[in-house]
Parts: structure tokens; sequence; C-alpha cells
């Protein structure tokens, strides 16, 4: 079996001096799609951006395609084939649309921007329709579909979303987890998901993990995950699973 | 109206060089939300390293003034780039991410660090530069006041005009530029994305020590003489332009530079001209009062 595209080992994260990631132990195959899941303020974003070391990890090892990338700085990491959509989106709000994707093609120089362009306005027509619109005045959700096109410029071998569902209305939603299955499926790219909608993650994902304070509590194939009962019982009850109309998005 | 037409050619010409100089203020201020405090005695430096290399040149026995005009355009860019390099990489680097204040008492540690160093170093005095590049254009004459155009004159506007436009392609238009951008709205996400934060915020002082040089040549070429003091006052001035323009905007900064250098000349020429100064600052404490962004600056009009 091939060695994992990232993996950490023992990864401690801190602000300050209160640990916001304890010992996490994570693995990420090519191909796949893994999530995270865990309740608000369990170290979710954290472990993103630790992975590129901001904040940087105070013990522990994080190794992608094989280099450990534990000590290099964010910009190195970024360059080796890792993009993210981070918490809030982050958008350059007064670059426009198209010069926040041209910054998301920035690490290859912009060398396949035109036919990437194209992929991305297909994926989310509302891009393409306000190309020239100033990032900051568009919609939350429009800024979520430019974060996560952003990423996607850049021809990254692994996608990190975090909560790119966070704030949209159910269509969209559907519309977003349907792209980012495709990904995976047409392209083969590999895909580290972290939702709040843990149904719908575990549906569309391989493997999930169960973050809690800090910690891996639970890690396994998806499937078996949506069975669990703690699983059940601490995140996905409570209106997130909908019981008769499956994917439809029919939400409290 | 001919002296009017007259003080207009010389506001304009003094304007240039605030312009200029505000341009440098206004991208690092753009980068890093600092005032490059020190950035005033870059440029004072550069009048130095300008006025050195002329000299050094004249001994040399070189004549052509075209010939020795570049080769100390060349110096003078180079040596104050690394000077405005310098003084990112030991001032300022080390205090990015400790508190707000800590980076900007260093740059007025390092102005006041060149200022004393040039003084120790050149001599309290002026020093001259012999005249060149004399002579230019009468416009018109009558009764016998002459409004004339100096050859200095058109060459600092031609130059002021050129650079602005390359430097606003620069920032507008390249991936540099984008990237600058980028720093300048989210450091973080920037750095997410591939950029080098660090080596961006690097190039943007070398580029303002570069325009610094290149107005501190055309200062030491339009009055002669240079002193280690003329770093306050210019760069004071020029920083002044940069906010009336509205800070983070290059053609602000270069408006910002025409508006000063023009009421000073003309309260000079009309009033008084010690008041010159005090002229130019309250018209900036009113502009700010109603604008309060400058007369560029961006309105905020954006979600959070
Ligand atoms: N910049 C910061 N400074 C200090 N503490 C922080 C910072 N960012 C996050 N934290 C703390 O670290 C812990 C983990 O935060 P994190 O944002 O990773 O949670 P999360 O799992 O992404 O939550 P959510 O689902 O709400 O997005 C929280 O207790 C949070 O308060
Ligand atoms: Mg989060």
């Amino acid at each position: 079996m091939n060695a994992p595209l990232l993996s950490l080992r023992g990864v401690s994260a801190y602000y300050g001096s209160v640990a916001a990631l304890r010992g996490v132990d994570l693995d990420v195959n090519e191909g796949e799609i893994v999530t995270l899941i865990g309740a608000n303020g369990a170290g979710k974003s954290t472990l993103m951006m630790t992975v590129f070391g901001a904040p940087r990890a105070r013990s522990g090892t994080i190794a992608f395609a094989g280099e450990d990338i534990t000590a290099r700085p964010t910009h190195a990491i970024a360059r080796l084939g890792l993009a993210q959509s981070p918490e809030g989106r982050r958008v350059f709000p007064r670059m426009s649309v198209q010069e926040n994707l041209q910054m998301g093609a920035a690490l290859h120089g912009g060398r396949y921007f035109g036919q990437d362009l194209e992929k991305v306005c297909t994926l989310f027509p509302r891009l393409k329709e306000r190309l020239n619109q100033r990032a900051g005045t568009m919609s939350g959700g429009e800024q979520q579909m430019l974060a996560i096109g952003r990423a996607l410029m850049s021809r990254p071998r692994l996608l990190m979303l975090d909560e790119p569902s966070l704030g949209l209305a159910p269509l969209v939603v559907k519309q977003i987890f349907s792209a980012i299955s495709a990904l995976n499926r047409e392209e083969g790219m590999t895909i580290f998901l972290v939702e709040q909608n843990a149904y719908h993650a575990l549906k569309l994902a391989h493997r999930g993990s169960v973050l809690v304070n800090g910690r891996i509590t639970l890690s396994g194939p998806a499937r078996a995950l949506l069975d669990d009962p703690s699983i059940k019982a601490a995140y996905l009850e409570g209106g997130h699973a909908p019981t008769a109309s499956v994917g439809e998005g029919v939400q409290a | 109206m001919d002296v009017f037409v007259q003080q207009l050619i010389n506001g304009l010409t003094l304007g240039s060089i605030y312009g200029l100089i505000a341009i440098g203020y206004t991208m690092v201020f753009g980068i890093i939300g600092m005032v490059n405090f020190a950035h005033g005695d870059v440029f004072m430096v550069s009048t130095f390293i300008a006025l050195i290399s002329f000299l050094g040149l004249t001994a040399l026995g070189i004549s052509s003034v075209a010939l020795a005009f570049l080769l100390v355009l060349i110096v003078t860019m180079a040596l104050t780039a690394l000077w405005g390099f310098s003084v990112e990489r030991i001032a300022y680097r080390p205090l990015r991410g400790s508190f707000r204040l800590a980076p900007l008492i260093s740059a007025i540690g390092v102005s006041i660090f060149l200022s004393n160093f040039v003084q120790v170093a050149q001599g309290a005095r002026n020093k001259a530069l012999p005249s060149m590049l004399d002579g230019g254009l009468t416009l018109f004459e009558r009764d016998g006041y002459a409004v004339t155009l100096s050859y200095k004159q058109i060459l600092i506007m031609a130059v002021t005009s050129v650079l602005l436009l390359g430097f606003w392609y620069l920032v507008q238009r390249t991936p540099f530029g984008r990237a600058q951008r980028a720093c300048e709205q989210d450091r973080k996400m920037a750095a997410l994305l591939g950029i080098d934060v660090d080596r961006t915020i690097s190039l943007t002082f070398v580029l303002g020590a570069v325009l610094a040089a290149v107005a501190g040549l055309l200062y030491l070429l339009y009055y002669g003489v240079v002193s280690f003091s003329d770093g306050f006052v210019p760069g004071v001035k020029a920083f002044t332009a940069a906010v009336l323009g509205g800070i983070g905007s290059l053609p602000g900064a270069v408006i910002g530079g025409l508006i000063i250098g023009l009421i000073e000349t003309f309260w000079s020429a009309y009033f008084s001209i010690e008041y010159k100064d005090v002229a130019a600052f309250s018209i900036l404490a009113i502009v700010l009062i109603f604008m309060p962004s400058g007369l560029l600056g961006r309105a905020e009009v954006e979600k959070v």
C-alpha cells in the first residue's frame, strides 16, 4: 500500500498556552474524500491551518507526499500542492472575482489560467456572470463559491474545505456537494472536508474522523460512522439527519 | 497672469518630487499598514549618494552630462534600494507581529540614525553640486517678465509621469502587483495561496526606495544643494501628500504631491514665504475633516 498523501502524527497545537490540538493522528490517502466532524470549538479549523503551519505544530510531525512539512513556511507548503478554502472564506474583498481566481493560480504563474477558469466557471456559473465584480460586494454564498474556485485554480493535489456549506441555501449546498463528489470521482482529486453538516459529509466521504476537544476520538469508514450510535446521538440527531427526503436538503 | 503661470510651473515641479516620495509612503503603508518614517531619510541619503557619485564621475573626467546622469541614476537607485532593503530587514521585519507601535518607534529610530549618520559622515553644512542641465524654454515674455520652463523642470515632470504610469501598471496589472494587494488585504490568505509574504514586503520597500532615489537625484539636480536635514521636511510633506491623496492610492499620492507643491509655491509667491508650510498643513487638516480617507482614498463599501 502507498504511503498516505497527508499524514499527521501526534500533532499538538496551541494558541498561547491553550491547547487546541492534542496528539492528533490522521491520514488522508490519495484519491480519498476524508471528513472531519466535531462540535463548535473542537479544533477542526485549527487542524486545517496547522497543516499549513499557522499555527505551527508544537509537537508531532506532518508529512505531505512523503515530505516532512512540519517546519516549512506556509507559502512553501501551499506550493507543494495543498489548497484550502478556509473558514470565513477569506476572499480578497477589494479585488475582482477574476483577480481572486488569478491569485489562486499564482503559484503556477498563471500558466493554466484560461482553461482552469473555464472549468471553475462551469462548476459555478454564478462566478462567470460576476468576473468583474468586487469580491467584497458578493453575497455570502457567492463568496463561498469563489473561495472554493480559488482553491481549485491552484490545481491542488489535496483540496481542503472548511465548512463549504456554511450559510448557503439548501439548493446551493446540494450543488456544492455534488461538485465535490464529481471532482473526486472524475479527476481523482483528494479532498479533506470539514463540515457542520455531518450527515451530508459522511454520505459523501470514504472515511471520517471525529474530533472532540482537540483529540481524535473515533476514525473509520464513513458508512460505519453513520451507523455508530454515539455519532448518531451527538452529531446526526437534532435536525441534521433528514429521514424521509434524503439529500433533498429539507432542514429545520 | 505671467507670475501665475510661472508659479504654476514651479509648483508642479516641486509637487512632482513630493509625489515620487509619496508613492513610497503609500505603497509601504498599503502593504504593512505602517508609516515608514525612515522613508524621508532614505530619500535624503539618496541625494547624498547622487551627489557623491556625480562628484566622483567628474573627478574621473566623464564629461558627457547624459552619460554621467545615467551612471549616477543607476548607482543611486542600486545603493538606495540596498538601504531600503536593509532598513526593512533590520528594523521592521523582526518586529512584525509584535505590538502595533513597535515598528513605528523603530522607524523613528532609523530616521534619526540616518540623518545623524549623514551629518557625521558628510558634515552639517550644505553640499553643493556644480550646476548642470541649465537653460530652458521661454514660453512667453511680457513687460520684461519671462515665463520659463527649464529643462530640469521638464525632466522632473516627465520622469514623474512615466514612473506613476509604470507603477500604476505594476500594481494593477502584474502578478507581483496582485500579490502585493493580496498581502495588503489578507496576509495569511496570501500565504495560503503560495505567496511569499516576506519577500513581497521586502520588494515593496525596495521599490519605494528606488522611487525615493529617483526623487533624490531630481531634487539634487533642481536645487543644487543638499543637507543632512533634507530628509525631514520633504519627507513629512510627501507623507502629507500621501494622506491627502488617500493613503494606499498611487495616483492619489502624486495628486496629493502636486497639491502640496502648488499650495506651497503659490503661498510663498502671493502671501508670505514663512507661512508656506502652515498653509500646506492647514489645507491637509481641512481636507481630512471633510474627506477622512483622502481625495482618492477608498470608500468602505464591503461586506464583512
Ligand atoms: N486565533 C485564536 N486565538 C486563540 N484561540 C483560538 C484562536 N482560534 C481558535 N481558538 C480556539 O481554539 C479552539 C478551536 O477552534 P477552531 O476554530 O479550530 O474550532 P472549530 O472546530 O473549527 O469550530 P467551529 O465548528 O465553530 O468552526 C476554540 O476553543 C477556539 O476558541
Ligand atoms: Mg471552524
